[in-house]
């Protein structure tokens, strides 16, 4: 280890966990779906693409958002249902574009009904949001290899917290790992890269641990 | 602390899943938790209770669990909000309200010097709801837990109940769906099953053995298997016209109707009776009437079963399917309710809407046994990460730092 090395702050490893607030609204049919999301605060747009990684439900193969799936297997409009799924949040550096993105998105679809389709009252789509407990694990890493080895070990709410909601909350929109790699200088840029490059959406959050656990395994069995 | 109860879940739920809860506790070790409800025996409240209340005090809260009693007057009172808030057009009498309010103002002065050590107080249900009326100068942070199905109650008596609601600093519904609005904030949080409980627990082959010769079940054929009490809306006469539409294609197939008559059902004899119609003389259909506690013959049935079926055209949420799905069996759920959080489509199950539908899955499920048997593992690692009561004291504990912490959306512990 490097004289800079030990200047550098431990990885403290963190977990968190969520709880669910209502929020009373409830859309019935498309039109109510959009005017809703105008009016709906960000959080609940984050908890509808994001949050719902870490709640009790079934990871949808096909529609990676609530909306997209409320579309397929609630309106029936399997058109839409796609649309809808096929939008990347990490594409849109604020959440109001990514509203606005679902909102253009249904009017083009309410531009071609005559009227728009409705669902049963006990099939409403449920406008909900989270808050979020972070908690320590009393755990922590001293160095990028340690890190490879506690990434395998992490919980889901861990791999959340750190990769996920890192995004939203860090100024440089980057994940807390490729923020402390940076810490290192130069030395570890490929890996940062790697990080980078790794798709945190369509997956669910074992998923994502097992690809970024193998990122750092593979830089360090062919940088080492 | 003593760690062998949270061995055991561990062999259940996980060494990770119980390591994040002792994590998520630590800050909260040495909170009073003081829960309320009506009975410590029967009913699914008391049983999610049981082990939760033993749980949270392993972990280090400090947790008690207290009772509301009263005379038959409280009880018929209680039964009428119960029902009024599943949309019953039941109607509350003044005499009935005044009995409740008393009830409640005794009991609150019974346990007054405990409500007002508390930290968090947590009242399930309406029975012991008003007592928050009664003690002045709360300290704790005053959640109540509706358990029921609230999406469509009888307005004016939860009207009523609405105002005593009120009062609290919180409120928690199982769905959102059943979420009513409220001028405080409305926590959604799912119910769970306990794998510890007789319901869930392992069982030997030799109990599930006993199962097929007590109710002369052929061990060597299929088995469909629908538990609910006898009530229209679980649809049990839908689910034998599924056998008989699934019977044509696959005549070897036998069903089994497991459930009891709520005693405060009026309609469950008439809807057994239908049943025993519909069923008629077909050997092959068996309609078992099992008492409240016959929770190892349940198991064991399950256990027994191919297929489990909940084919209800209302249901609440409906943990009977959780229960099949944790002994690694596909459900033909009714798509209704919380049915539809549970059973997923080719993961978990089928969602079907008429006998027709339930009649096709059986018939696709039988003819593809490996595409049964992955369905039912599915089923089960779904569960285990979504449906046990692990994962309900975790969104407990995380309520808990939310309602002290004001709510505010990112509560970050040191």
């Amino acid at each position: 280890m490097n004289e800079d090395m030990n200047k550098i702050d431990k990885f403290i490893i963190r977990d968190c966990a969520l709880v669910v607030l209502a929020t009373g609204k409830r859309a019935q049919n498309l039109r109510e779906l959009r005017d809703f999301l105008h009016d709906v605060s960000r959080e609940c747009i984050y908890y509808h693409f994001w949050s719902g990684l870490l709640r009790p439900r079934f990871q949808d193969p096909e529609y990676h958002n609530d909306f997209s799936v409320w579309a397929a297997h609630s309106l029936h409009d399997k058109e839409l249902a796609e649309k809808l799924a096929i939008i990347n949040p990490t594409d849109f550096s604020d959440l109001d574009d990514l509203r606005n993105e679902v909102i253009d998105i249904l009017e083009e679809a309410l531009d071609n009904v005559e009227y728009p389709p409705w669902v049963k009252s006990d099939a409403q789509f449920e406008f909900v949001k989270s808050q979020i407990v972070v908690f320590n694990t009393n755990r922590t890493a001293n160095n990028p290899e340690e890190l490879k080895d506690q990434i395998a070990e992490m919980s889901a709410g861990s791999i959340f917290f750190h990769f996920i909601d890192a995004q939203r909350r860090n100024e440089n929109s980057a994940d807390d790992f490729s923020n402390w790699l940076v810490n290192f200088g130069d030395e570890y840029q490929q890996l940062i890269r790697q990080i980078d490059e790794i798709d945190p959406y369509f997956a669910p959050l074992t998923k994502l641990r097992t690809e970024l656990s193998k990122v750092f395994e593979n830089y360090f069995n062919t940088v080492y | 602390m003593n760690h062998k109860i949270l061995e055991q879940y561990s062999e259940h739920a996980g060494p990770d899943v119980i390591e994040h809860l002792k994590q998520l506790v630590e800050p909260l070790i040495g909170l009073k938790v003081v829960h309320v409800n009506s009975t410590k025996l029967g009913g699914g409240v008391a049983e999610i209770l049981d082990k939760m209340v033993i749980l949270m005090r392993e972990l280090g809260i400090d947790t008690s669990w207290e009772v509301i009693s009263g005379e038959a007057e409280f009880y018929t009172c209680t039964k009428n909000f119960h029902n009024a808030i599943q949309g019953n057009r039941v109607n509350v009498s003044d005499s009935q309200l005044e009995v409740y309010e008393k009830t409640n103002a005794e009991t609150a002065e019974r346990l007054r010097d405990k409500l007002q050590e508390a930290d968090i107080v947590f009242i399930h249900d309406p029975q012991p709801a008003a007592m928050i009326k009664y003690i002045d100068s709360r300290k704790a942070k005053w959640i109540w837990r509706c358990h029921i199905d609230a999406s469509k109650p009888f307005r004016p008596v939860w009207k009523h109940l609405k105002n005593i609601i009120s009062y609290y600093d919180a409120s928690v519904f199982s769905l959102a769906s059943f979420a009513q609005r409220m001028p405080h904030p409305v926590y959604l949080i799912a119910p769970s099953i306990d794998p510890l409980h007789r319901k869930n627990m392992d069982l030997n082959q030799t109990d599930i053995d006993e199962v097929y010769s007590r109710f002369e079940i052929d061990p060597e054929r299929p088995i469909m298997l629908q538990v609910s009490r006898y009530d229209r809306f679980k649809d049990p006469v839908g689910v034998i016209l599924a056998y008989r539409l699934a019977k044509k294609m696959l005549p070897h197939i036998q069903l089994v109707l497991a459930g009891g008559g709520a005693s405060d059902d009026p309609e469950g004899e008439i809807i057994l009776n239908e049943v025993r119609m519909a069923a008629g003389d077909d050997p092959d259909i068996k309609v078992l009437l099992l008492p409240g506690d016959a929770h190892l013959t349940i198991n064991a049935l399950q256990r027994a079963a191919d297929i489990v079926l909940q084919k209800s055209i209302r249901e609440g949420f409906g943990l009977t399917v959780a229960e099949a799905m944790w002994k690694n069996k596909p459900v033909i759920g009714g798509d209704t309710g919380g049915i539809r959080i549970q059973v997923v489509n080719h993961h978990t199950g089928f969602l079907v809407n008429t006998p027709e539908g339930a009649a096709l899955r059986i018939r696709y499920l039988l003819s593809n046994p490996d595409i049964l048997n992955n369905i039912g593992k599915t089923a089960k690692e779904f569960v285990r990460e979504n449906f046990l009561n692990t994962r309900h004291l975790r969104e407990y504990f995380t309520l808990f730092y939310a309602v002290l912490h004001n709510n505010i959306e990112r509560i970050e512990l040191s």
